[in-house]
């Protein structure tokens, strides 16, 4: 039950995030990045779906990846508060995905390298692939605004100051993510820092942002504690699977 | 959204080639601020059903064309030399596929 509940907390993560990003879909600020940023939703999403069809079947009750995504309210989603993040600017968007993407990537290859479970073996394999590809798109994006104009530089420091403080829950095992580490599923989160601060250090070098030390730390997703936007985007996201339940398209 | 974007970015012409052994083809063309970002574009705008394995990237206002007005004395000449095309001889059977 354990591992179901981290399993879940990782899909959380990627759902939550992918439909964040997907709001930018008609509306980014010029076409070529109207279609990256719908390919990196998708990119999370799908992950998010593998990851939930595995945790349905370690819960074992019969619950499937619409069940879990669409039938669970804002206190019952387990995503770390940085993913529920609302997109604000092009800066609020760009850092948000480089502080994920940047965590994920060394999780995936660690688990690639290291889990028992097949299945997430199987997803890391290729999700390894599209973190890489999302640290390199935010990546560039974070040095030209940081290194930009003088409104792009503002709003580039603007968004350290607003998610900086949401990056260490990313590196805090909970209870239910401790027992899969200690089964051996997943590897332990804090593991993540070292490789995690060494892409952040580079990007923000490049960018002429200094890393912020110390201060304020945000946390509470793993227990259901989220800010307010998270049940408006559930509620737009559930609202057609709840009114017509089983729709299929 | 475009004026803003193509006033202040280039524009850049796309080329992909679809496997090894074939050449990269013309795919289109996007606007970017500088190469890096162009790759990157045109990795999101043409590559997302799989067409190919690499991906050029060159500024529009690098290319040379040739000038439409000389398009008669450029191409026209060749019309009546119908000996260059390779129709003149039989491939024997052993050949196979050419």
């Amino acid at each position: 039950m354990a591992v179901f509940e981290a399993v879940l907390e990782l899909a959380d993560d990627h759902l939550v995030l992918g439909h964040r990003i997907s709001e930018w879909c008609g509306h980014a600020p010029m076409l070529e990045e109207d279609l990256a940023m719908p390919n990196m939703a998708l990119d999370l999403i799908g992950t998010a779906r593998t990851l939930y069809a595995h945790a349905g079947a370690l819960e074992g009750q019969g619950r499937g990846e619409d069940e879990l995504a669409y039938l669970r309210g804002e206190r019952e989603y387990r995503n770390c508060l940085l993913v529920e993040r609302p997109n604000e600017d092009f800066a609020h968007t760009m850092l948000r995905s480089l502080y994920f993407a940047a965590f994920m990537r060394p999780y995936w290859l660690a688990v690639l390298a290291q889990s028992v479970d097949e299945v997430l073996r199987g997803v890391a394999g290729k999700a390894e692939k599209e973190m890489a590809y999302h640290i390199r798109h935010a990546g560039e994006w974070v040095v030209r605004l940081g290194d930009g104009t003088e409104e792009s530089a503002a709003r580039m420091l603007a968004a350290v100051e607003a998610l900086h403080l949401y990056t260490e829950e990313l590196f805090e095992s909970s209870a239910v993510a401790a027992v899969a580490e200690a089964d051996g599923v997943l590897p332990p989160r804090a593991q993540m820092r070292a490789p995690w601060q060494a892409v952040i250090a580079e990007v923000f070098e490049q960018a002429l942002l200094a890393v912020p030390q110390g201060g304020p730390v945000l946390r509470g997703g793993r227990q259901g504690l989220h800010g307010e936007g998270l049940g408006h985007m559930l509620a737009e996201m559930q609202v057609l699977h709840r009114a017509h339940p089983g729709a299929r398209w | 959204m475009t004026q803003a974007t193509s006033g202040a970015m280039p524009l850049w012409e796309v080329f992909i080639r679809p496997r090894n052994g074939l050449s990269h083809k013309h795919a289109g063309s996007l606007h970017a601020a500088d190469e890096v970002m162009a790759l990157q574009a045109a990795r999101d705008v043409y590559t997302r059903r799989g067409e190919g394995n690499s991906i050029w990237v060159v500024r529009s206002a690098d290319i040379v064309a040739s000038d439409p007005v000389q398009a008669g004395e450029n191409f026209e000449p060749t019309a009546d030399k119908i000996y260059r095309h390779p129709t003149f001889y039989e491939i024997p059977e052993d050949v196979g596929h050419m």
